[in-house]
């Protein structure tokens, strides 16, 4: 797969150009700018878990789409991201007060500590990746569930982050800019691995390992990288969460906040970017929608529907809305039938 | 910092809130809770309690001649749910003030959105000292952790005169933690001696083996500030394991469930708690009977403290000049002797609640009144 | 030593508790190569139906038994009639139980499993998780969410002690019976499954489906059947935990749905008697760690086991046989 198959990757529809994604951050900045003088709190908060969903579903498709893997525990990482990242801050901060003031500072540390709970997140992925050497589908599926608990134990069991108490009274330093250029950068590598040689081996891993195997590709390679990964962005995304949100507690990261992701990978496609992105926002807005379905019956049906929708959708479209397919190869397929259309 | 810029816009957005509540001949409350998920049947008698507080309000004829209505949202126990809950509540129903929630962790997600919005905040049950912490618009109506930890600690030092105590804490949860390691610090202030420090987490059933290693340490007493939901079994497994020493806990306890799920194995065990049902005062006795005609069971504590959190509430706004989120504080904030279903209810400087707690004696599956310790 | 032995005896009882579930979960597991997420709910449906049948016509039900105890004994037997009454209520309660949690286990395989089972396995575990969590808030929506306190059908029953007020060693007839019915309905499914004509095609669908069904082996019913004992073994693990420690909600089935899963893989899956020897392990090292080393972290201890079982014998202790799957 040398010359011929990069050649292939450069027809792959959808692919933006470098400008293409320099523009994206651009209007991102613009956003931020604009945002925060017209849009209602209630909205821009919505807006702001959108974005830090779009980072969860999108690193979790890497590991659950592309490499066939099902991982769920992916609240897990971001535990260990968000804790990382919010000891750090909380510490620096405490000590030099002064620093909170100016903008620049405090953003260029934010970022670090981000960074950093992100590289604790991916150990934490590697060591989760090593068992699935050995390991395939249900038993991973299982094992990183446990591992998502066993963090949680853990965390519990920390003192110096407050155990059961929680982390509290963290900088509220996430803001519109860095939820989104996280957002951002992680579509941006997750797209760029998917079509680099690199998402090969993933893919080859998810259409037939031993297969794969056999014709000498490194699975153990790409499962550990992937895993690797994908609890990079979570961590960065649990930064992004506990800077927003300003308290954390080990019990936020249970298995059901892994699940709401999976749903989100699930519902999108798994092996579609941009439908995990589409279903990120749709769940997050759809919980804002059916809270008047709750006023209105004094009962929380979210959750129920939820699962029925998960189930409805394995039974019927198993491959989620957007199955493999990028929302960019509808454009071409327009583009195409215009095309086609003129004369 | 980037989010300072949205501070004024938040308070301009606030400003705009209550001068529309001005206009609305109602006034709306918010509540936020856990409706669902595994603390729900907490936030279900909390809810419970503030719905009748509303009810009795507005038949009196509500506040300043406007009827409450409330506006209650479920975080299942989330606390990213619980904040967005908190936004929208402020900036979509404009709710005057916020009422919520028992779990502190979810509390500190809502405080500071409550704080920026300078919307009054008034929690049930966190016990967390950090909450009210946050900002000068959230209060509490309950204990601290550290008030209770020591009350129950004077009680088994000096009414119980043991000098062994065995901890048995429910690690997940940040209060049975907290009321635990306060408990410890002053009972060992005290002269008293922790001999072991078991724990066990939410949601199991089987408590024997912390049983069995507490029960070879031979303490005098077992403090176990769980939920009601576990010390009926751990009170049980305990007695059939032939440990017949006092069991104390806090105010977790205090629901019928325990001794349904206890029986009479809860027989000498005390707790702390901020009322005694046996109170003949009428506003405890007017809650119990109000509330078992309403929902047709005995209230458990969790209920008298959301009636109460909004008993106090609509004190303050009764007194409160005008009802604009500012006047509605500082009335909150002088609240003095406020009569309350759990004790005279006092705000002090740091905006928590200051009153005496009761020890109550479980006996046949009654909670028979004990002790009053005024705070210190 | 008293509290050695005593933690044994704990470690053993929380073990029948798990093996319980286990059983469930590995016969499931053994057919369909499933983890079933619901088999937890299952077994939280099961205590409910329990709880629910003894709080309507329980009472009817201990007079019927006890009437009819008390006339066999005075025909001379020697029976204890209102010990037998209660057990034979508790016994008519686990069995009704049982029936609801098959014809659920029936309908979940039936409209959720089987229509997948050519899927890819990853969208059966996704469903899987699906159901589950699908029981767990209608549970809570139905049942409601606050624990429930299960009538106590043995109230006269007192716990077995031995030994001296000082050092003594208890033991709860209860968790006995849980215990010795964990082991006797392992000994019952090796029965079925190694000398019965059902058991023969249950392990020859579990070899090889398609194989199976050239063979003229109905397959979809065999499945549907396993699936119906799996899910009815919940249903009486749900009544029996429901009897021991009384408390139900509906959000107990889901941690020791997934202990019991990791004790299952502990002993081997698909494996009848490694379910069992493994909850028993899984049960005694729980009851040991929390008892003498780090009660903190005995929640990490069954997913600690089950990474460690799989990255060091992935088929479990007893899973080298691949004959004894089911």
């Amino acid at each position: 797969m040398s010359k011929e198959s990069q050649n292939k990757f450069a027809e792959i529809p959808g692919i933006l150009g470098m400008k293409g994604w320099l523009f994206a951050a651009a209007v991102i900045i613009f956003l931020h700018f604009t945002l925060q003088l017209g849009l209602n709190a209630y909205y821009f908060q919505i807006l702001m878990f959108a974005g830090i969903n779009i980072t969860l579903a999108v690193s979790l498709n890497l590991v659950n789409g592309f490499t066939g893997q099902f991982s769920m525990g992916h609240a897990g990482f971001m535990s260990v991201g968000g804790y990382m990242s919010s000891y750090l801050t909380t510490t620096y901060f405490a000590s030099n007060p002064d620093m909170l003031q100016n903008p620049i500072i405090s953003g260029v540390i934010f970022f670090f500590a981000l960074i950093a709970g992100g590289v604790a997140a991916t150990l934490a992925g590697y060591v989760v990746g090593l068992p699935s050497l050995r390991l395939r589908g249900d038993y991973l599926a299982i094992v990183t569930l446990g591992f998502g608990e066993i963090i949680r134990v853990l965390l519990l069991n920390m003192n110096i982050v407050g155990g059961a108490r929680g982390l509290s009274g963290i900088q509220p330093l996430t803001n519109f800019f860095w939820v989104f250029i996280f957002a951002l950068l992680t579509v941006f590598c997750v797209w760029r691995v998917v079509h680099s040689a690199k998402g090969r081996v993933l893919l080859a891993i998810r259409e037939d390992e031993i297969a794969g195997t056999s014709m000498g590709v490194n699975t153990t390679e790409g499962k550990v990288w992937a895993f690797s990964l994908g609890a990079f962005f979570a961590g960065i995304a649990g930064g992004l969460f506990a800077h927003y949100l300003t308290t954390l507690n080990p019990g936020t990261f249970d298995f059901n906040r892994s699940f709401e992701i999976i749903i989100m990978v699930v519902l999108g496609g798994m092996g579609s970017i941009s439908g995990s992105i589409v279903a990120a926002i749709f769940l997050t807005l759809l919980k804002e929608v059916l809270r008047p379905l709750q006023q209105i019956t004094g009962y929380d049906l979210r959750m129920i529907i939820y699962s029925l929708v998960l189930i409805g959708m394995m039974l019927t479209r198993p491959q989620g809305i957007f199955g493999t397919s990028e929302i960019t190869s509808l454009f071409n397929y327009f583009k195409k039938r215009l095309k086609r259309g003129a004369p | 910092m980037k989010f300072n810029s949205l501070f004024p816009r938040l308070a301009l957005m606030s400003a705009l809130c209550s001068t529309s509540v001005y206009a609305a001949d109602v006034i709306k409350i918010g509540e936020v809770g856990s409706m669902t998920g595994a603390q729900a049947t907490f936030g279900i008698s909390t809810h419970q309690g503030i719905e009748l507080a509303i009810k009795e309000q507005n038949a009196k004829g509500g506040i300043k001649g406007k009827k409450i209505e409330l506006v209650s949202v479920d975080d299942q126990g989330k606390p990213e749910e619980a904040a967005t809950a908190t936004t929208k509540l402020i900036t979509q129903d404009k709710v005057s003030a916020v009422l919520g929630e028992v779990a502190s962790s979810l509390s500190l997600a809502m405080a500071p959105i409550a704080q920026q919005n300078k919307v009054p905040m008034v929690t049930p049950s966190s016990t967390n000292p950090k909450v009210t912490e946050v900002g000068d618009y959230i209060f509490r109506v309950c204990f601290i952790d550290p008030f209770q930890g020591t009350v129950m600690a004077k009680f088994a030092f000096e009414n119980l005169k043991v000098k062994k105590v065995a901890i048995l804490r429910d690690m997940k949860s940040d209060y049975s933690v907290g009321l635990s390691d306060f408990f410890a610090e002053s009972f060992k202030k005290l002269g008293g001696e922790i001999v072991v420090d078991q724990s066990y987490s939410a949601g199991e059933v089987d408590f024997n083996a912390q049983i069995t290693s507490i029960k070879a340490k031979k303490p005098e007493a077992i403090f176990v500030p769980g939920y009601y939901t576990e010390v009926g079994l751990i009170a049980k497994q305990a007695r059939q394991q032939g440990i017949k020493v006092p069991l104390l806990g806090g105010d977790g306890w205090d629901s019928e469930k325990l001794t349904e799920i206890g029986g009479k194995h809860l027989n000498n065990g005390f707790f702390s708690n901020h009322y005694s049902q046996d109170d003949k005062s009428p506003a405890v006795q007017g809650f119990i009977s109000a509330y078992k005609a309403q929902y047709s069971k005995v209230p458990d504590g969790l209920a008298a403290m959301g009636y109460d959190a909004a008993k106090v509430l609509f004190a303050a706004m009764e007194k409160a000049k005008t009802l604009a989120n500012k006047d509605v504080r500082d009335e909150l904030a002088k609240t003095k002797d406020f009569q309350a279903v759990t004790g005279k209810i006092t705000i002090d400087d740091k905006r928590n609640a200051s009153k005496p707690a009761v020890v109550l004696e479980v006996k046949d599956k009654k909670f028979v009144y004990k002790t009053t310790v005024n705070p210190i | 030593m008293a509290e050695f032995l005593q933690h044994i005896i704990n470690g053993l009882s929380q073990g029948g508790t798990y093996a319980l579930i286990a059983l469930g979960y590995t016969m499931v597991f053994g057919i369909l190569q499933l983890i079933n997420f619901a088999h937890g709910e299952v077994y939280m449906i099961g205590a409910f139906v329990g709880y629910y049948s003894s709080k309507f016509f329980g009472e009817e039900l201990s007079q019927f038994w006890m009437s009819l105890a008390g006339k066999m004994a005075e025909d001379g037997q020697t029976l204890i009639p209102t010990f037998a009454s209660s057990l034979l209520t508790a016994m008519t309660i686990i069995l009704i139980a049982m029936l609801v949690c098959a014809c659920i286990g029936f309908l979940v395989e039936r409209f959720a499993y089987r229509p997948l089972r050519s899927a890819p396995r990853i969208n059966l575990l996704i469903t899987a998780v699906g159901v589950s969590l699908l029981f767990q808030y209608s549970g809570q929506l139905f049942f409601g969410s606050d624990p429930k306190a299960y009538p106590d059908l043995f109230s006269d029953l007192d716990v077995w002690t031995f030994g001296s007020e000082e050092e003594s060693l208890v033991i709860n007839p209860i968790q006995v019976t849980v215990l010795t019915s964990s082991i006797i309905l392992m000994l019952i499914l090796r029965h079925v499954i190694f000398h019965t004509r059902l058991g023969r095609a249950m392990r020859a669908v579990s070899f090889n489906h398609d194989l199976a069904s050239l063979m003229g082996i109905p397959t979809n019913l065999i499945v549907s059947a396993t699936f119906m004992m799996g899910s009815a073994l919940a249903g009486a693990a749900g009544v029996m935990v429901g009897l021991t420690y009384p408390k139900v909600e509906p959000l107990m089935g889901s941690m020791p749905g997934l202990k019991a899963f990791c004790a299952a893989v502990l002993g081997g899956i698909g494996n009848v008697t490694g379910a069992v020897l493994g909850s028993f392990i899984l049960g005694l090292a729980e009851a040991l760690l929390s008892g003498y080393a780090m009660p903190t972290y005995r929640d990490a201890l069954a997913f600690g086991v089950l990474i460690v079982i799989l990255l060091v014998k992935p088929s479990g202790i007893l899973g080298v046989h691949r004959t004894e799957k089911v």
